[in-house]
């Protein structure tokens, strides 16, 4: 092992197109489970392409087991592609509801927080006031931690969604027609060294 | 009418009779009865009626195992199907095509605890390649083809078809399929065969390791060995796929293995393994397996690759084919220093000839034929028989490498005993884990199955929990003796109409095996050992391979 793969568990943003069959998500779940793979988040949902969706994962751990995490992801019949975020630039979202404490005296700092942030109210209560934000882990983040000095009752988030950058899409076209693509003779990250 | 109106019973017998398939072993029940029913109509399809659904999933593991081929294998819903939990797991470790088809209740009844309802396809999601429950059946053949194309392409494993009764029982008018073509492996990497090579032609004290994925390329590898003239190690698993008569042959790695196999892994400076995963049994304490060497691990499961042990050089590819790109790129090695070391740890680590457990299966399998096959079950007996047993070829050797599997030899010598029926099935199990299974003592009566020899090696002891507690556990022999309470083995036998011998000397064991052996039919041998004897060399779990003890310690002798 290098000193590179012992480094700090850190967090690997992957996404895998599955065929959307029964029991996929338990599949896969039971997989990270069983070889104790932390899953950090997780989100699902639907393609363009029927009978294909996608889901995107934050694993923790140091490379070798993301890695491996990738491998044991890709031998399943169900999983028909798996992407490694880090190999190329990409976007990503995260959704988040916050339930904030609101007084008369805090009400305005708040509201004015939250313009800051973009967040749009979506419920408004006599003692609360529910916000929306979307952006980066990294905002989402920040947006949470500019609140809870006033109180947050309640938090929900999706999990991080991603997609590469640029006008090619992620994935090769057959894999649209169900078809699981052929593993390269190796996967790139392994042969390094 | 002639008969039933077509139905998805029918539907699947004749997707499998259109792969192929000629064999099964199963169990009837309840949720499966159409299927039986159906049955009635494929005489050219046998299925071989176990006694137990182990012992259905394990002939159809042995026959696999034995043939390289698809073994099949039937049971009902709830208790039936989760007897097979244990083949399936074996079949997963030991990657054995297998197709397990069960029955279910009814759909509108799934989920509902109805009577002999277990959610098979949730218990076995973790030990199965992939598995299915089939909802319509027009969709039986297309779900069973594609089941029995992942069970037998890359590396192969057990697949599961759950089948509710209602689909069973659905007017069916489609079309059935034939095999797919198997997806080919991709091409290993030229860059990275260039970069194996390239290691090799540096090596000083090279080595090669040869695994279970490698008994379909026996010949492929051996060839690559002998045109680099790479000393080789064949595992567990691996045994057969490299002929133990070559000089090159240094016996098995890992915990039970050869004084050579793990001191050459110790020292060496290249090791490649092919078609292996680096099981822990076989590498001892990781940290320190191979650790002089660069290692270039060729497997065609890229998962396996750097698992367990980081790869210098990872090849991504077929057996076979890398063994063949490789021995075009050969320079036959001469490395007079590390030949002469090698042979010196060849001398060492030899069983005592004195009676005991290692001298009688010394004299069993040294009365195996170059195509019998020998299965065993799990314990002492089966590491002195993978220690004492000299294969030619591949697949002569069943056994349950990955799981342990007691109960295992048995049965898989039963279903290696019909897919090969000119030859001898022998199975060395022991008088703990004979138990597990014995029953199929019947499946060899009802069938007039003739070439099934049994060899009970008979301790009265479970021997290597036995072995353990005396090593590692202060001799505090807790829960492990047998002996109060063994059957008569032959009786046992004689119980189900199978002829049997005994012995508990050298001299009559000779004898006993003439007889065994000439006794036209299956018949039962019973060895009775002395109680208390060790498998050595061993590595104890968690040390290195290089810390084995490499001889029993003389009783009495230093702690
Ligand atoms: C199903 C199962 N249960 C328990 C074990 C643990 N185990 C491994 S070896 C062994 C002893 C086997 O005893 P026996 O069959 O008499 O063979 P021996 O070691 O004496 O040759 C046991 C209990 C196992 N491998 N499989």
């Amino acid at each position: 092992m290098t000193a590179d793969q012992q480094a700090a568990p850190q967090d690997h943003l992957v996404s895998a197109l599955v065929r959307d069959e029964p029991r996929v998500l338990t599949r896969i779940t039971s997989l990270f489970g069983r070889r104790a793979y932390n899953i950090r988040s997780l989100s699902v949902g639907s393609t363009e392409q029927p009978g294909v969706s996608r889901m995107t994962f934050v694993v923790t751990g140091d490379r070798a087991i993301v890695e491996q995490a990738m491998k044991q992801l890709e031998k399943l019949h169900d999983v028909l592609h798996v992407i490694d975020h880090s190999l190329e630039k990409f976007v990503d979202r995260e959704l988040v509801l916050v339930k904030v404490a609101i007084t008369p005296e805090s009400r305005v700092e708040v509201r004015q927080i939250a313009e800051d942030f973009r967040a749009r109210i979506v419920d408004v209560g006599r003692r609360a006031l529910t916000f929306e934000v979307t952006g980066d882990e990294g905002k989402v983040t920040a947006f949470i931690e500019q609140m809870r000095p006033f109180g947050i009752l309640e938090t929900m988030r999706t999990g991080r969604v991603a997609l590469t950058r640029g006008s090619n899409a992620d994935i090769p076209g057959h894999v649209y027609h169900g078809e699981k693509r052929a593993l390269g003779p190796l996967l790139a990250s392994a042969a390094e060294d | 009418m002639t008969g039933p109106t077509p139905n998805g019973a029918q539907a699947l017998w004749q997707t499998l009779a259109a792969h192929g398939v000629g064999t099964v072993f199963g169990y009837p029940g309840g949720a499966i009865m159409p299927v039986y029913d159906a049955l009635t109509l494929f005489p050219d399809i046998r299925h071989i009626l176990a006694r137990h659904e182990q012992g259905a999933i394990h002939a159809a593991e042995g026959w696999a195992k034995a043939t390289g081929d698809l073994g099949v294998c039937l049971a009902t819903s709830g208790p039936g199907a989760t007897n097979l939990v244990t083949g399936l797991a074996d079949a997963m470790m030991d990657s054995v095509p297998l197709l397990a088809i069960t029955g279910n209740v009814a759909r509108h009844l799934m989920g509902t605890d109805a009577f002999q309802e277990a959610d098979i396809t949730g218990i076995t999601l973790p030990i199965t390649k992939h598995n299915y429950v089939v909802q319509d059946a027009a969709e039986l053949p297309r779900i069973v083809a594609e089941a029995i194309r992942i069970a037998r392409s890359g590396r192969p494993g057990p697949v599961l078809v759950d089948i509710p009764k209602d689909v069973q029982l659905a007017a069916f008018s489609g079309e059935v399929h034939g095999p797919h073509a198997p997806p080919e492996a991709p091409a290993p990497l030229p860059e990275a065969l260039e970069a194996a090579a390239a290691l090799l032609r540096e090596a000083r004290k090279p080595v090669l390791m040869v695994g279970g994925g490698a008994q379909g390329a026996a010949a492929e590898v051996t060839a690559f060995a002998r045109a680099w003239r790479l000393p080789t190690i064949t595992t567990l698993m691996g045994l057969g796929a490299f002929p133990a008569s070559d000089p090159l042959w240094l016996g098995m790695p890992g915990m039970h293995g050869s004084v050579a196999a793990n001191r050459a892994i110790s020292e060496a400076d290249v090791l490649v393994g092919i078609g292996l995963r680096f099981d822990d049994r076989v590498t001892g304490r990781v940290k320190d397996f191979a650790s002089h060497a660069s290692i270039i691990h060729i497997d065609l499961d890229a998962a396996e690759i750097s698992k367990i042990v980081r790869a210098h050089v990872p090849v991504r590819a077929d057996a076979g084919q890398a063994a063949r790109l490789l021995t075009e790129r050969a320079q036959p090695l001469s490395h007079p220093e590390w030949t002469a070391a090698l042979a010196e740890w060849r001398t060492r680590g030899e069983h005592p000839s004195h009676w005991g457990a290692a001298q009688a299966v010394r004299q069993v399998v040294s009365r195996l034929g170059p195509d019998d096959i020998l299965s065993t079950d799990v314990g002492q007996h089966q590491m002195l028989a993978a220690q004492l047993a000299r294969f030619q070829k591949p697949r002569r050797w069943l056994t349950s490498g990955g799981l342990g599997t007691m109960g295992f030899g048995f049965p898989a010598a039963i279903g290696a005993a019909l897919a090969e029926p000119g030859v001898t099935s022998m199975v060395i199990a022991g008088d703990g884990g004979f138990q597990m299974t014995a029953q199929e003592l019947a499946t060899l009566t009802k069938y007039g199955i003739r070439n099934v020899k049994i060899c009970v090696v008979n301790n009265s002891y479970l021997g290597m929990v036995r072995q353990w507690q005396e090593l590692f556990h202060g001799r505090r022999y807790s829960e492990v003796y047998l002996g109060d309470s063994n059957p008569d083995f032959l009786k046992l036998a004689d119980a189900y109409g199978i002829s049997g011998w005994r012995a508990d000397n050298s001299a009559d064991l000779e004898g006993a095996l003439d007889a065994w052996l000439a006794h036209d039919g299956s018949a039962l041998l019973e060895v009775v050992v002395p109680n208390e004897h060790g498998v050595f060399p061993m590595v104890p779990a968690g040390a290195a391979l290089s810390e084995m003890i490499e001889t029993e310690p003389v009783p009495g002798g230093p702690a």
